[in-house]
């Protein structure tokens, strides 16, 4: 991509140049073309009826990522809804010390309730890649987006625009930080960490483009939402199940 | 696991209402968040006032044409230092300027900056003092005359035709420094109104608000600095000139506090999803910063006051002590407005079901001391600036003398 910009780059600069350059741009476009399409675009399933609140996910992210830990760092997390006859809506956050939440107690006459599984939504047009100034936090040609923590600079501008709450200014490295869905991992042919430890296939994880991926029979098989719609920031975590409370 | 700081943690849990998703409880834009847009806006508002005499022509504000320019370069030199202290790795900001992502609104700000302060600040200066930089270099002595000569960039030309060249040319910067100031300071609005993300910064009128009460707050430092100095100076305060600038206060303030009706009304009536937690967030947490301070203190009783006196027909000594009142409490108020966008913008969850706290740190990088040294610098600059440049400049005789 980047020797695709230089190449258009020298030819706006010299109109001369196209006739040179232009057959080696045709050449390098053909061959990003084809590896785009053989390159997968990763995406996650959230069954929020599948999910019992284990926090096993939360755990396991932090382990696998050195995510710090404090309650008020989190690449993944599960918060609980709790909804009274009233309507009225609870949500809180599932401790992963205890495992317990605490106004499980507190609630009567209780309408419904389930856990909600939230991560990076890896969205396709991410405000948080639009806004950062230095292109330290950018999105893979497989659909993930990343940062590249030696090039942030730790401004936090990202960290506002994200709708989801998924990012935060990690303590340690002062630059920003965020699910990767274990990136190290899925480049390896693993599972992120909350997906392998999940007990209950809560997390489904996969290639959105391939036909066999489990990830394409969930979209086949169950009615999907994601999160904040109305953003437009097309998110790749797709949910199932969800409560129109959640956001 | 650190238990001390998951405890820790809890404690700041327990200080959030409803629920706050975890990566919002702590605050990230601190205090320094919040002076950087005030330290901003002074310095376009200051210009545009400036900017009053040379390209509307109002003659009365003549006296302080040169304090608002020397007050917007001492300000605009401190303004980005919050920002680069509060960077988690400020030895990276220079990457703003190499490899800039010319699709963040934060990436122009290196540009922004540079282009008001070079090309418009400074070269309006070197312009309005050209004259008098030459002669001072000829009278004081050394090393003095050499700062100014180097500082005239050895220019030596006193002749008419010369003068001439400065005038126009200050004309000129002037032109260019008004879309320059109001894309300054709109900027600083656009880097948080167009965050979609954020309904409480996300509005099409932020970049507008943040002008107008720009405006409104280089205006009224102006004013202070005008009748606290002039008196130091020895000088009469021109009564003229300082009703006129009271004038264009009154004015921008009634600018600033209909947009800002307008966007409230707006968002009240559109009542959108957000509308509840925004709701709570004024009446909890912002009540104090935001009705008392920035609404009524900061707004209503300057304009009742600023008001009263056009009707009233009160002395000049009333009018001065009313004058300088309202400034005060007018910095007071906009310094409020920057507080509840930045800080206001974080205390509510994205879940829009619960509010986090803001605890200001005391020292350290992002504490309130700092930001109180930070507040102060710009004025130390400026009394720098007015020992060497002095806005009465060289007496006239001294140009018939070296002419």
């Amino acid at each position: 991509m980047l020797r695709r910009k230089l190449l258009k780059m020298l030819t706006g600069a010299l109109p001369g140049l196209t006739i040179l350059t232009d057959p080696f741009a045709r050449l390098l476009a053909q061959d990003e073309e084809t590896a785009a399409q053989e390159l997968p675009l990763y995406g996650m399933g959230i069954q929020v009826d599948r999910c019992i609140g284990c926090g096993n996910c939360m755990e396991a992210c932090k382990a696998e990522n050195n995510v710090p830990p404090e309650p008020t760092h989190m690449r993944t997390w599960v918060e609980r809804y709790v909804i009274d006859s009233n309507n009225e809506v609870h949500v809180s956050l599932l401790n992963s010390r205890n495992r317990t939440s605490s106004q499980i107690d507190e609630q009567r006459n209780v309408l419904r309730t389930f856990f909600v599984p939230k991560l990076c939504n890896q969205c396709e047009n991410p405000p948080c890649v639009q806004v950062c100034p230095v292109e330290a936090t950018f999105k893979t040609e497989d659909g993930v987006v990343l940062v590249d923590n030696e090039r942030c600079m730790g401004c936090g501008y990202c960290i506002q625009a994200c709708p989801y709450g998924a990012r935060y200014l990690h303590p340690e490295t002062k630059t920003a930080d965020k699910c990767t869905f274990c990136y190290h991992r899925i480049s390896q042919g693993l599972l992120p960490a909350c997906v392998n430890v999940c007990p209950t296939q809560a997390r489904v994880f996969g290639n959105l483009k391939s036909p066999a991926s489990p990830l394409t029979r969930l979209r086949r098989l169950k009615k999907i939402n994601v999160l904040k719609p109305s953003l437009n920031t097309a998110p790749k975590v797709l949910y199932t199940d969800l409560d129109g409370e959640v956001r | 696991m650190n238990l001390d700081a998951i405890s820790a943690s809890e404690n700041i849990l327990r200080e959030t209402t409803g629920f706050v998703f975890p990566n919002e409880i702590d605050v990230l834009w601190s205090i320094m968040i919040v002076v950087y847009p005030y330290l901003t806006g002074l310095v376009a508002g200051a210009f545009i006032l400036a900017s009053l005499v040379k390209i509307f022509k109002v003659r009365e504000l003549q006296p302080t044409y040169r304090l608002s320019l020397l007050t917007a370069l001492a300000f605009i030199l401190i303004a980005p230092l919050p920002l680069v202290l509060h960077l988690g790795h400020p030895e990276r900001s220079y990457e703003i300027f190499l490899t800039p992502q010319l699709g963040s609104a934060m990436a122009m700000f290196g540009f922004v900056y540079a282009w008001y302060l070079m090309v418009v600040l400074l070269l309006e200066i070197w312009f309005e003092y050209r004259r008098d930089m030459v002669i001072w270099a000829r009278e004081t002595k050394f090393p003095l005359s050499w700062i100014y000569r180097i500082l005239s960039l050895f220019s030596n030309d006193l002749s008419q035709e010369g003068l001439n060249f400065d005038k126009r040319a200050t004309r000129l910067i002037t032109i260019i420094g008004i879309p320059s100031a109001f894309l300054l300071h709109g900027y600083v609005g656009f880097i948080f109104g167009s965050v979609k993300a954020n309904p409480w910064w996300s509005s099409v009128l932020m970049p507008i608000v943040f002008l107008f009460s720009a405006i409104v707050s280089g205006i009224a430092l102006v004013l202070i600095l005008y009748m606290v100095l002039a008196p130091m100076r020895g000088e009469e305060i021109n009564m003229k000139c300082l009703d006129r600038v009271a004038a264009f206060l009154f004015y921008a303030v009634i600018v600033d506090f209909s947009l800002e009706a307008l966007d409230f009304i707006h968002r009240l009536y559109e009542s959108e999803e957000s509308i509840h937690i925004l709701s709570e967030l004024i009446v909890n947490k912002l009540f104090l910063s935001l009705v008392v301070i920035q609404i009524l203190l900061g707004m209503i009783v300057p304009l009742a006051m600023l008001a009263g006196i056009r009707i009233f027909r009160a002395n000049a000594e009333l009018r001065k002590l009313i004058y300088f009142v309202s400034a005060i409490l007018i910095q007071l108020g906009i310094f409020s407005v920057r507080w509840n966008v930045v800080i206001g913008g974080q205390m509510f969850s994205k879940s829009f079901r619960g509010l986090t706290t803001y605890k200001m740190e005391m020292l350290g990088l992002e504490g309130l001391l700092l930001a109180l040294v930070l507040l102060a610098l710009p004025l130390v600059i400026l009394a720098v600036l007015l020992r060497f440049f002095p806005p009465t400049g060289s007496p006239a005789k001294d140009l018939s003398a070296s002419t």
